[in-house]
């Protein structure tokens, strides 16, 4: 593919619909890959934050949407604002510190100051600019911001559908769900794990709704779990499953059915393998109720759901995925805590997540060594198809798109459908 | 204070050997022997970022006795893919200095570099790492290591070995 002609014809062959099959090119190409930076990272709503990373007034967090780097910080309204991290003088990042609290953006090399919306309030020395220099028209780079379930997403495109209608309705109902595992608590990021890996992002993409791979890749980590757990993990075997595609390219694993929602397991007796983080519970006065409650969330809930294009939910952390270049990718796995409950409770989730997430985890490090074998291997047999077919014998009509065996590779089918269609529109716009 | 029963010279040469034998066990993968330098109340971590507080912190790793042993099981199965073949690895441990002498316990910090390879690629790892050895009639055990890789808080990429 060139760079300055798109073949849009060509997105056919990129990804047939009809036998579910994806063109090698797809990982590979590095114009393809700048395309889809402009056509789909520029133009949807880009997760880049949870609103607990930067609670206060003032407080901000660095992110990505696509390549841009940016800031998302809190004004002292606490409104939340999200631009790219560059002076509009000579470019100059604004800020390197991570994670913060400031009172503005200050350019380090002429001084430009920006406040907490992006707005640029003092030049120094601003005579040489003249008497007509506008400072409304010289304020950084500002992308759209909405949030839901305190999850925020900015987007560079004004123009885009409001953020819940992106997500749809039912996205927006698991992730009402997902939270639950606060425990009657505000979900709070407690952490976060970050690993490079040599792939195409669109790698990463497929594998949150992908339960075909967990017991080959994670057996491993399966043999490390007590009886009881291993058979909560083992979906595959149970049939009860399912995976469907939630539209726009959103996803969904149902991997454990009975824990689609926590609150309707507050009948159940305590798990053997978490009766003594019961009895710590209890022992600090909380409530039976609580007590469960906290319990359950400690567990998580019993699904994966992967959002288009950089989030994920995966049991009881966030994933995201920032692209790099075409083959490579930055991953996050955030680790979710309960702001203000039990220390031990915490304490728990951050062991669970140490024990299977990032870089020494149990599970991450076998994800992205298949993850890199697949960047690997498509170096070979550029005319072969990689096959996203599984699962389509038996789909059946869900909510909003197919349901298929919870290790039908739906999810993959929904996120490449979705690829083709902003690829496609981004046609239009040339 | 240091122990005058061991001159410090002396006590340096003897933490260094202990240092270079475990070295030498991690690149050689010899983690049953590793596991034996261990007290069982032993915490091994890798941290992230500044913090020091790191049981209620995300740590790369915190393991206690029980954990230990999982993950050498785990390398040593063969199911898990990122480690068979783990990575090769070649690491210096130099820059020692004691800390610490208290009774038995001895505080020790060095400075790790690591270079492994997998796929012929091969990059660079750098460790600050602190020890609490103590000693016993069987020689020194580990009670605490705590392995801060630069840029631990930053992007890294996944490890199927240890530091």
């Amino acid at each position: 593919m060139s760079l300055d002609t798109p073949k849009f014809s060509e997105l056919d062959a990129m990804y047939d619909v009809e036998n579910a099959k994806v063109a090698t090119e797809m990982y590979e190409d590095p114009a393809l890959f700048k395309e889809e930076m402009d056509k789909i990272f520029k133009k949807t709503w880009v997760f880049v934050a949870h609103e607990s990373e930067f609670p206060d007034k003032g407080s901000f967090k660095l992110s990505h949407v696509g390549l841009d780097p940016v800031i998302v910080v809190r004004d002292r309204k606490g409104t939340i604002h999200c631009m790219v991290n560059r002076c509009r003088h000579r470019a100059a990042t604004v800020c390197e510190v991570k994670k913060g609290k400031t009172s503005s953006f200050q350019c380090p090399y002429h001084g430009w100051g920006y406040g907490l919306d992006g707005s640029l309030r003092a030049v120094p020395y601003p005579e040489q600019y003249g008497d007509d220099f506008d400072k409304s028209q010289h304020g950084m780079l500002k992308l759209r911001t909405e949030s839901f379930e305190g999850m925020v997403f900015a987007t560079f495109n004004y123009d885009a559908e409001p953020l819940v209608d992106f997500l749809g309705p039912e996205v927006c109902r698991y992730m009402t769900l997902f939270m639950k595992q606060g425990g009657g608590f505000p979900v709070k990021v407690i952490g976060e794990h970050q690993f490079s890996v040599p792939m195409n992002w669109k790698v990463q993409l497929e594998n949150t709704t992908d339960a075909y791979h967990f017991p080959i890749v994670h057996k491993s980590f399966m043999q490390t779990l007590d009886e009881k757990t291993e058979d909560l993990f083992a979906f595959m075997d149970k049939n009860e499953g399912w995976v469907e595609d939630l539209g726009n390219g959103h996803s969904i694993m149902m991997m454990m059915p009975s824990r689609e929602d926590l609150d309707e397991r507050m009948d159940d007796p305590i798990e053997p393998r978490f009766e003594w983080l019961a009895e710590e519970i209890r022992k600090e006065g909380y409530s039976e109720e609580q007590v469960k409650r906290i319990v359950l969330a400690v567990g998580g809930p019993g699904f994966n759901m992967n959002l288009f294009p950089n989030v994920s939910f995966s049991l009881s952390f966030f994933r995201v995925l920032t692209p790099v270049s075409v083959d490579q990718t930055d991953i996050r796995h955030m680790a979710l805590g309960m702001d203000g409950g039990p220390q031990i409770a915490n304490q728990t989730r951050l062991r669970l997540h140490e024990h299977f997430q990032g870089p020494m985890g149990f599970g991450s490090p076998d994800d992205a060594e298949v993850w890199e074998r697949v960047q690997r291997g498509t170096q070979g047999g550029e005319e072969l198809k990689i096959l996203v077919n599984r699962g389509m014998v038996d789909e059946e009509p869900g909510v909003m798109g197919p349901r298929g065996h919870v290790s039908a590779e739906t999810g993959m089918r929904a996120a490449y459908g979705m690829w083709k269609r902003m690829m496609d529109e981004g046609a239009n716009d040339v | 204070m240091f122990d005058t029963s061991t001159s410090s010279t002396d006590l340096l040469t003897e933490v260094t050997a202990f240092l270079w034998k475990e070295a030498d066990i991690l690149d050689r993968k010899a983690y049953d022997a590793w596991l034996e330098l261990w007290l069982t109340e032993g915490l091994y971590i890798l941290p992230m970022g500044d913090g020091e507080d790191y049981e209620n912190q995300l740590n790369l790793c915190y393991d206690d006795d029980k954990m230990r042993r999982m993950r050498i099981d785990r390398f040593n199965r063969g199911f898990s893919i990122s480690s068979a073949p783990a990575a090769d690895t070649v690491r210096t441990v130099s820059r020692i200095v004691i800390d610490s002498v208290d009774g038995e316990a001895i505080k020790v910090r060095a400075a790790q570099h690591v270079i492994e390879d997998k796929f012929g690629r091969q990059r660079i790892w750098a460790a600050d790492v602190f020890f609490t050895l103590k000693k016993t009639e069987d020689g020194f055990l580990i009670e605490r290591k705590i392995a801060k890789l630069l840029n631990s808080g930053g992007m890294l990429n996944s490890f199927s070995y240890l530091f």
